[in-house]
This record gives structure tokens, C-alpha cells and sequence, in this order.
């Protein structure tokens, strides 16, 4: 019986390949190597669970839905060179990535050519949804109001006055950083630096001006694998202004890289831990089982922004009255798909920015992750700018 | 900021500077030594020196595990590290030039770019291999080394400057090893016959040298101060990564250069030179340009006065004209 119903599978499946192929593909895009890998597979694999969850719907609708995971190494030209590679797939209909603004920004320059629709589950920098493009789609915050929600709390919270600012050169590590920088200024706290660093070992000359400047707030903005080494080296040297960034330092290898150096660590994130995600615990469940190891924050978003995927792709298939939608329709699908997600309603304004997003202040109670969540607030994106 | 409050991290910044320079320099001194008997420029040392950060990490991870050390004490685990990392990158050369260098060598390659870019793909394989292995053994990237309250605790010395434990190991360290060597060149056999391939080869030969032998043992040591130096960055900088030589393999490179290829006490001076011109700019450049150039242009400056100085002075600080070499 079982070998019946595959062979007569196979038929149809030959059958319609000759025709037009009935395979439906979402890559994930995101660093799998490198040091942000442990950000980067926490995407692809919370991607992989929402499509895995919905390849039995896909069947009844007469479609294979595969997945395709690819490495973009966190930089911007592998980043590119991959989606000039894989835009040439006719089966491939949407994306879920990338980690690194820098990297979404110029890779969705390609995906817009074929308008193959991206949903990011991480890139909050303002630019990759103030170009307006319809393929381009995110579901968590901005950093124009991640930024200014940390120097909220810095300055008015905890009351902070001298800010010494860095970034990492990168358009999410700087736009973040000069974000928290203007907002804070508005507060009447004193930035006493704003400066940025590629430099991923030897953070003196930085400590060294810290000496100087007395600071009593450090801001980083930048990904954990930097952001660790350099609160490993501040505390080592000495230097006990409080210590805090963006979302980057969000993963479980801060704690590695910084070791107990991390106990302190305040954070501001778009994608709030698990525990505060009352319908993300069976999630949380599930992935354990099936990656045997707890789910990153932004496995939960990539799984969402999967979700949103696949209901903008249900959408434009019965629009389509039942045939495979061509890339331009599952784009406009996708900008028009409400839904409830783990991480609460998910609605797109006209550019492609959350309706609402909740902003999260997580302090490092103790060295381990994740920390606790001191404040939410939840926050609609700026109107768009021309 | 008031001048008094910049001229108060002087003294810090030069220590740290200092620091940085004993690094660079005991790289250098693997570059030039092999510039010195091979005339070539072995750009996979800089994996080499990553490779004895590795070492030195494995051995404090394997013997040194705060619950049930092997190794209790701290200084005899870093004495050991130092060790494994000098024997384990030592024989990491050896092994590059014996199948990498020597092969082209002996089929007579006369074109100077050929090894060159053998020794850029020798590097990036290195890179990629230990990339694998941390994957593998560790997965991870970021590799950590161990901190110890007792190499960590800080001592206060005048101008209100401090310094680590550590930081007087790795200058005692590399003070031992500069000596050490100086000593291995000019008081050794081993030491006349490398300055001899180094001059003349052929000749060298007819002396009854067999310059595949000093060449061998020409690497060795250029590497073993490469690893011994990766295990001191490690335990400045903590952090380690299949791509940490890299950058710091080209300052050293540079150092060498600086110092006038080829001459061994002229990287050792070319290194503690840039390390403190890359210290210095990085910490003051803010200050001094009123935050229009920031941290980030330390590179920038460091290179830029390297620059100037070679233009006054093309074959080094102690580099004499040797045009027959090239």
C-alpha cells in the first residue's frame, strides 16, 4: 500500500514537473559560520521548525515545501553572492534572514529585482525598511527606537550622566549606536565619546580613554562575539561603568566569551526572551528536542517570520486559484498577512515595519543567559521618511 | 579633559604599548629570520602564531580546569603552555617549509613570487584547518583562554599605573626569549651557520653546511617564538579565533620591515615601535583631533608614520643596502 502511494506520488510528481514543478522552497539566510554563528543557526533551525510544521499543509495544496539553509558568513559580499545565486531558483519564493543589517541591506538589492520577498526576524536597522521595498519585510524593531529605548532607561532609570559610546563600524552596531548617542543628548546626559572600532582583540587604547574620561556607562553597539571580549577586558582593567548594548549581545555566548564579566550586562533587545513568550514555552519544548539545546531569542522570531512566510504563500496560492503564485505576488501577499505569532500579533505597516513592537531592557542578573527582563515597552515604528 | 588628566594615562598607555610590542616583536623575529637565510616573506607565520594561542588555550582548558586542575598552580600551567605552544608551532613551520617551501626550492624555482603565494595558501589553510578543529573539538569560534586570580591580580606601581600579573610574565618572557636567541645567533654553531646560509648559501655549502638542515632549524626556532608569543597574546587578550593572526601577523610583519628585514634586533625594535605607535594614536588621536578621528584610525596613523620613516629610510631602522638579495 505504502509503495503504491509513493510510486503514484512519484507519477504526479513526474507528471507536473514536466509541466510547471510543484516544489515550493524558502531558503533561510543567515551566518552558520564564523563567530555570529551561534545567532545565525538559532535562525535557520527556528525557520526549519515552522516549515517543517507546515509541509503537510503545503501536501494537501498539491506542493512540496522544502526548506533551504544558507550561509552568508555575516558579510555583506558572501551575503550578496548568495542571493545572486540562489534568486535563480524559480521555486524559491521567500526568505527568512539575514542576522546582520549590513548583509540584508545589500542582499535584498538583488532579492528586489525579482521582488522575492525577505521577512527578517533580526535586521533592525531603519534603512532596510526605509527604502521602501515591497519584498522587504521585518518583524522585530528599529533601531532608531531600540537605541533611544536604552538611553530612556540609562539615563532616566539608572540615572546615568557620563556615556561613553562604541560601535563596531557596522550599519547596525553604528546606527544603533548613534541613535542611543542623539537620545541620550536629548536627556541631558553627556556622551563623553562616540567612537567605533573594527578591532576584535586588543580593546586598550578604548580601556585606556576610559581611564581618562571616567565614564559611568559604557554603550556597545555591536554583536556579542566583540561586545564580550571587550566587558571581559574593561572589568579586567579595572573599569566598572556599567556596561550595555543592543540587541547583539543577546546570545547564550556572551556568557561564554565574557565569562563572569557578563554579570552586570544590560541589554536591549527586539526579541524578548523565551520565559516572557507565554506561548512559546511548547515551542521551546519541541526545539529542545528535536536541536537538543535551549532556543536563542531569535529562533523564536525566525520561526514567526517563517510563519508570516508561508501564510503570505497560502494566501497568494488560492488568490492564484490553486497554482504555484509567481515572486511579485507572494510579495504583496505577504505585506497584507495578519496574523498571531509567539511573539504576539504580527501586522506590516506600508513599508514593512511591525504595526507594533515590544522593546525589551534585559539585565544580566547573574553570568547567565538569558538574563531578566527589567522593562517592556512596546513601541510603533517612526512614520515613514522620504 | 585637561591636559593633566591626558598626561595622567601616559604612563599607562605606554605600558600598554609595551605590552603589545613584545608581541609584535617576537612575531617579527620569525618573519625576518626566514627573510634572513630564504629571502622570502613566509606569510603563513601569522597562522603559525594563531596556532600557539590554540596550543597554549588547549593545554590551560585540558590541565588547568578550575574544578580538578592537573596542574594546580597557575605559573607552572602557563610555563607548560608556553612549552606545548613553542614545541607544537615550532614544528608547525618545520613541517610547512618541508612540504610547502622546500619542494618548489629544490625544483629550482628562480621567480621569488612563486613561494610567496604558496606561503598565502599555506596560511589560509592553516586558518581553515584550525577552523574545523575548533568546530569540531569545541564548537565554537570564539575560543577563550582561562583567567586566574593570580596571573589576573593587578599591581599598583607609580603614576598611578597598574599592572597585571601577567603583564610582568609577558615581559619577562619575551625578555628571556629576545636574550635567549641573541645568544642562539651570535655565540651558537647553530647560530653561525644560520648567519652564513644567510649571507651566502652556496658557499655556506662548500663550508660543509647543509643549508636544508639550517633552513629546517631556521623555522623551528622563528616558529617557536611565534607559538610562545600567540600563548602571551592569548593571555593578554583572552580571546582567539582561527583568524586572530592575521592582523596582528601584518603589524608584525610590518615591525619587521620597519626594523629593516632580515636584521634580527631591528624587529625586535621595530615591533615595540609600532606597538606603541598604534597604542599612542589609539588612545590620543580623540583627544587630540577633537573626536574628529576616533580609535579607528589608529591603524591608520601607525601606518602612515611607517610610511614617512621608510621614506627616509627604505631598508629600515638597522637595515643595511643589500640590493644583492633581491
Amino acid at each position: 500500500m505504502k509503495k503504491l502511494a509513493i510510486l503514484a506520488l512519484g507519477a504526479l510528481a513526474l507528471g507536473v514537473a514536466s509541466a510547471q514543478s510543484n516544489v515550493i522552497k524558502i531558503a533561510s539566510v543567515s551566518p552558520l559560520s564564523g563567530p555570529q554563528s551561534a545567532l545565525g543557526t538559532a535562525i535557520a533551525q527556528g525557520a526549519q521548525m515552522a516549515i517543517e510544521d507546515a509541509q503537510a499543509r503545503f501536501q494537501q495544496l498539491g506542493f512540496q515545501l522544502q526548506f533551504a539553509p544558507q550561509d552568508d558568513q555575516a558579510t555583506p559580499d558572501v551575503g550578496v553572492a548568495v542571493a545572486r545565486r540562489i534568486v535563480n531558483d524559480p521555486d524559491l519564493l521567500a526568505i527568512v534572514g539575514h542576522l546582520n543589517s549590513g548583509v540584508a541591506i545589500a542582499a535584498s538589492e538583488i532579492y528586489k529585482d525579482t521582488n522575492l520577498a525577505m521577512v527578517s526576524p533580526a535586521n533592525t536597522n531603519p534603512r532596510v525598511t526605509d527604502r521602501g521595498y515591497l519584498n522587504v519585510n521585518r518583524i522585530c524593531g528599529r533601531d532608531d527606537v531600540q537605541g533611544p529605548v536604552g538611553a530612556e532607561y540609562a539615563v532616566r532609570v539608572l540615572r546615568k550622566q557620563r556615556l561613553f559610546v562604541i560601535h563596531d563600524k557596522t550599519p547596525y552596531g553604528q546606527g544603533l549606536a548613534e541613535a542611543f548617542a542623539a537620545r541620550a543628548r536629548e536627556l541631558g546626559a553627556q556622551v563623553v565619546a562616540l567612537v567605533g572600532t573594527e578591532e576584535a582583540s586588543n580593546f586598550q587604547p578604548l580601556i585606556l580613554q576610559m581611564r581618562a574620561q571616567r565614564p559611568d556607562l559604557v554603550y556597545y553597539g555591536g554583536i556579542y562575539d566583540k561586545g564580550g571580549v571587550l566587558v571581559k577586558q574593561m572589568r579586567e582593567r579595572g573599569i566598572t561603568a556599567t556596561f550595555m548594548g543592543g540587541d547583539g549581545l543577546d546570545a547564550s555566548d556572551l556568557v561564554k566569551i565574557a565569562g563572569s564579566a557578563a554579570k552586570g550586562v544590560l541589554f536591549t533587545t527586539t526579541a524578548g526572551p523565551i520565559s516572557t513568550l507565554p506561548k512559546a514555552a511548547e515551542f521551546a519544548r519541541r526545539y529542545k528536542a528535536k536541536f537538543g539545546k535551549d532556543p536563542e531569542a531569535y529562533a523564536v522570531y525566525a520561526y514567526d517570520a517563517a510563519n508570516v512566510a508561508l501564510a503570505g504563500i497560502e494566501a497568494a496560492i488560492k488568490a492564484n486559484n490553486g497554482r504555484k503564485p509567481t515572486r511579485e505576488q507572494v510579495a504583496r501577499a505577504i505585506r497584507e498577512v495578519k496574523l498571531d505569532g509567539l511573539t504576539g500579533r504580527i501586522e506590516f505597516d506600508s513599508k514593512g515595519d511591525r504595526k507594533l513592537s515590544d522593546y525589551y531592557v534585559v539585565g544580566m542578573k547573574e553570568a547567565k543567559y538569558p538574563g531578566e527582563v527589567l522593562r517592556v515597552i512596546q513601541f510603533a515604528p517612526p512614520a515613514a521618511r522620504q | 579633559m585637561t591636559v593633566a588628566d591626558l598626561l595622567a594615562i601616559l604612563p599607562q598607555t605606554i605600558l600598554e604599548g609595551l605590552l603589545l610590542g613584545f608581541v609584535y616583536a617576537m612575531v617579527a623575529l620569525g618573519y625576518t629570520m626566514v627573510y634572513g637565510v630564504l629571502g622570502l616573506i613566509n606569510f603563513a607565520h601569522s597562522e603559525v602564531f594563531m596556532i600557539g594561542a590554540v596550543i597554549g588555550l588547549e593545554v590551560f582548558r585540558f590541565w588547568g580546569n578550575p574544578e580538578a586542575p592537573v596542574i594546580p598552580n597557575p605559573f607552572l600551567l602557563l610555563l607548560v603552555a608556553l612549552v606545548f605552544a613553542a614545541v607544537g608551532s615550532g614544528t608547525m613551520a618545520v613541517l610547512v617549509e618541508r612540504f610547502a617551501y622546500r619542494p618548489l626550492r629544490k625544483r629550482g624555482s628562480k621567480n621569488i613570487l612563486v613561494p610567496m603565494i604558496t606561503a598565502i595558501g599555506v596560511s589560509f589553510l592553516l586558518q581553515d584547518l584550525t577552523r574545523i578543529y575548533a568546530a569540531l573539538r569545541h564548537n565554537e569560534f570564539n575560543m577563550q583562554y582561562r583567567t586566574y586570580d593570580a596571573l589576573n591580580t593587578t599591581l599598583l606601581l607609580p603614576f598611578e599605573t597598574t599592572i597585571q600579573v601577567k603583564g610582568i610574565l609577558i615581559i619577562v618572557v619575551s625578555l628571556l626569549m629576545l636574550f635567549a636567541l641573541t645568544y642562539l645567533v651570535n655565540r651558537t654553531k647553530l647560530g653561525k651557520a644560520i648567519r652564513a646560509v644567510s649571507q651566502d648559501m652556496q658557499t655556506a655549502s662548500l663550508m660543509g653546511i647543509n643549508p636544508d638542515v639550517i633552513i629546517s632549524r631556521t623555522f623551528l626556532v622563528g616558529g617557536s617564538l611565534g607559538g610562545v608569543a600567540g600563548v602571551l597574546f592569548g593571555l593578554l587578550y583572552t580571546n582567539v579565533t582561527p583568524y586572530s593572526g592575521v592582523l596582528p601577523g601584518l603589524k608584525a610583519f610590518t615591525s619587521a620591515v620597519l626594523g629593516g628585514i632580515g636584521n634580527i634586533p631591528g624587529a625586535t625594535v621595530g615591533g615595540l615601535i609600532l606597538g606603541q605607535l598604534e597604542t599612542l594614536s589609539g588612545t590620543y588621536l580623540p583627544f587630540l583631533t577633537n573626536g574628529n578621528f576616533g580609535t579607528e584610525y589608529k591603524d591608520v596613523f601607525a601606518f602612515l608614520t611607517l610610511v614617512l620613516l621608510l621614506l627616509f629610510r627604505p631598508q629600515g631602522i638597522f637595515g643595511q643596502n643589500v640590493s644583492e638579495k633581491v
